[in-house]
């Protein structure tokens, strides 16, 4: 069967992931991994997997006259902006895994469909990605007037870049919940726990519902139907408990077990994130082959 | 006329003590107390939502007053004390620091886990950058060995802080325990040490003594121990405790104990004191705003309070993380149902 062409840029934690991912993808097909550390670990593996490691940056990817129709891009917002205008001049969709949300926010069980023909997409945060679908679930039955989230992660799982920009993640992820969630108002908190063995990412999502709209059954079916819809990309998603509903509130308590593939299991944040790219890319990579034959 | 002073009280009653009456203060609350405090001669007067700035949510409470608004409220009758603000990075923003900046905020207290400082350069940076006094303030320290509390301090002293504080927001430590760790910190820290205790274990004053005699020159109070859990080292008392001991704090003992009396008891839903709950928050080492949660909970699932806390212990659960109190108590009660079969 016919395969879309994709890299990564980025040959870290992310980066590796994305590869042990897009391994097993029966619609695209990885060619490379682009990195600028000669030394990575993640370039020696790409190697060792049979794809192209580049370790001169997405110069010496297109220098060698490397092809791909789709990037992922798990560098930092400000790599962004350069990688971005290279695949601009050259057709290739991005998937930015980054903070420089050039293109919308897109949650593979929210809003991918709306977004498919956009050539930059940008995967929000991974408290956003964990959560957002729950605010969407309860927004399609009960119109949610405010939505917050607080993700826990492991301090673990949360790297530099991360606690580099904390503010990031908050604004980002408050601003997503209104345009994916749907909520009139969003607010998000994160908490970095250092417990060790290390915690799973555990997430709570809080809505208030308009007055007079609150629809129990029809909240409570929502939730696990969409619960059933981001576990078909990520299997290690559940409810930690049955949704909670006082008066106009209702509270969803989760957490993310990821799968291991690269990172551990805890690292359910990181997991989020590749998993819900790479679903993306597939859906796009759908349409695409299917629009070619 | 400058006042003389050895150590450097912060107020903490309308921060601390905003989780006492559930983030409900009025401007007028906390004008009347900004009022005495100040003419007291209190130097720092600590406003915000308990959880800091931003702290206004369903996971902490709902504020009833806007926290900017509240700081403006206190800078207009401050006088010569400084209004001080918190912010936990994780839930506030710098946005939300130049906003408080803007209307008069005079002193930035940046918190966070004691294993994680940092998540508070930028913070701190932009502290110093709006002119402010800025302080590293190192939450649930018994949670880290003690090397593990000193380099997280000296990197919050790396990104500018003017002064690290020790916080025993559990109300965990024991005197012997604050005296080492305030040693420590005074050993390889150039910048001042600061300590704020919780009274669960009724060791606040016990251990404020302690920090102070191993060198701390910041230490925060609250009028009638109007703080989470217990509350914290009563103010008043700490000012009289301070006299006796020949250490100036600036304070006139008199107008503080009047306005405790007078102006803030009158405002407490209920008195202070060392619950049963509160007990266990020191005895299990749990962030001191989990008792009020854990009471619900407790109530709503049908657990002792008591045990919740407990299990939040052995979980290693960390400040901010009130929506595992309704987990825990979830998978407690699923437990129960089936233990009962």
């Amino acid at each position: 069967m016919a395969k879309l062409k994709a890299a990564i840029i980025g040959s870290g934690n992310i980066g590796t992931d994305l590869m042990v991912k897009l391994g097993r993808s029966e619609y695209l097909e990885l060619t490379a991994v682009i990195g600028i550390d000669p030394q990575s670990d993640g370039l020696r593996r790409a190697r060792e997997a049979g794809y192209a490691g580049v370790d001169t940056g997405i110069d010496g990817f297109f220098e060698q006259g490397l092809e791909a129709d789709i990037m992922f891009d798990a560098t930092s917002a400000k790599a962004h902006i350069y990688n971005d205008k290279l695949c601009q001049e050259r057709g290739i969709k991005m998937l930015d895994l980054t903070p420089a949300a050039i293109g919308p926010y897109v949650s593979p069980a929210v809003n991918v469909d709306e977004h498919l023909d956009k050539r930059n997409i940008n995967m929000i945060t991974c408290g956003g990605q964990a959560t957002i679908p729950m605010v969407a679930a309860i927004n399609r039955v009960s119109n949610v007037v405010y939505g917050e989230i607080v993700a826990t992660i492991s301090s673990k799982s949360a790297g530099p870049g991360t606690r580099a920009n904390i503010d990031e993640f908050t604004e980002t992820t408050s601003k997503a919940i209104e345009v994916v969630g749907g909520a009139d108002k969003g607010k998000a908190i994160i908490i970095l726990n250092p417990a060790e063995p290390p915690i799973m990412m555990r997430n709570t999502v809080y809505a208030l519902v308009e007055e007079g709209t609150m629809n129990e059954e029809g909240i409570r079916e929502s939730i696990k139907e969409m619960e059933k819809t981001v576990q078909s990309y990520v299997p290690g998603y559940h409810l930690r408990a049955e949704p909670i509903f006082e008066g106009n509130k209702v509270t969803v308590l989760l957490e993310v077990k990821g799968a291991g593939d690269y990172l551990p299991e805890y690292s359910g944040n990181l997991d989020i994130m590749t998993s819900a790219a790479v679903r993306i890319a597939e859906e796009f990579a759908k349409k695409e082959l299917k629009e070619t034959v | 006329m400058t006042i003389e002073r050895d150590i450097q009280i912060t107020e903490v009653a309308l921060r601390d003590g905003s989780h006492a009456v559930r983030h409900q203060y009025t401007v007028e609350q906390v004008q009347d107390v900004t009022k005495g405090l100040a003419d007291a001669g209190v130097p720092y007067i600590e406003v915000t939502h308990g959880d800091g700035l931003a702290g206004s949510s369903l996971q902490y409470g709902l504020s009833k007053v806007n926290d900017i608004k509240l700081i403006e409220a206190a800078v207009d009758v401050a006088g010569d004390s400084k209004i001080a603000v918190l912010l936990l990075p994780g839930i506030g923003t710098i946005e939300d620091l130049k906003e408080a900046a803007s209307v008069g905020a005079k002193m930035v207290r940046v918190a966070t886990h004691v294993t994680e400082a940092d998540v508070a350069p930028q913070h701190i940076a932009m502290g110093k950058e709006l002119g402010m006094e800025a302080v590293g303030f190192l939450m649930m320290a018994h949670m880290a060995p003690i090397e593990k509390l000193v380099e997280q301090a000296k990197l919050m002293e790396s990104y500018g802080a003017d002064i690290v504080y020790m916080t025993d927001s559990a109300g965990y430590l024991l005197p012997e325990q604050v005296t080492e760790r305030i040693n420590a910190l005074r050993q390889e820290l150039q910048c001042e040490i600061g300590f704020h205790g919780h009274n669960n274990l009724s060791m606040a004053m016990a251990n404020s003594v302690a920090a102070i005699k191993a060198g701390a020159t910041r230490i925060d109070g609250s009028v009638r121990c109007f703080g989470a859990g217990a509350g914290n080292t009563q103010t008043e008392a700490l000012v009289a405790v301070c006299e006796r001991m020949g250490i100036k704090t600036g304070i006139d003992l008199y107008k503080i104990e009047d306005l405790a009396e007078e102006v803030v008891a009158p405002l407490l839903p209920v008195t202070p004191t060392i619950t049963r709950e509160a007990i266990t928050l020191g005895y299990a080492g749990v962030y001191s705003t989990f008792a009020y949660h854990a009471k619900r909970a407790g109530e709503q699932f049908g657990i002792d309070a008591r045990d919740i806390l407990i299990e939040l212990g052995k979980r290693q659960v960390v400040g901010g993380q009130e929506d595992m109190i309704i987990d825990v108590a979830a998978e407690m009660a699923r437990a129960k149902a089936v233990a009962s079969k």
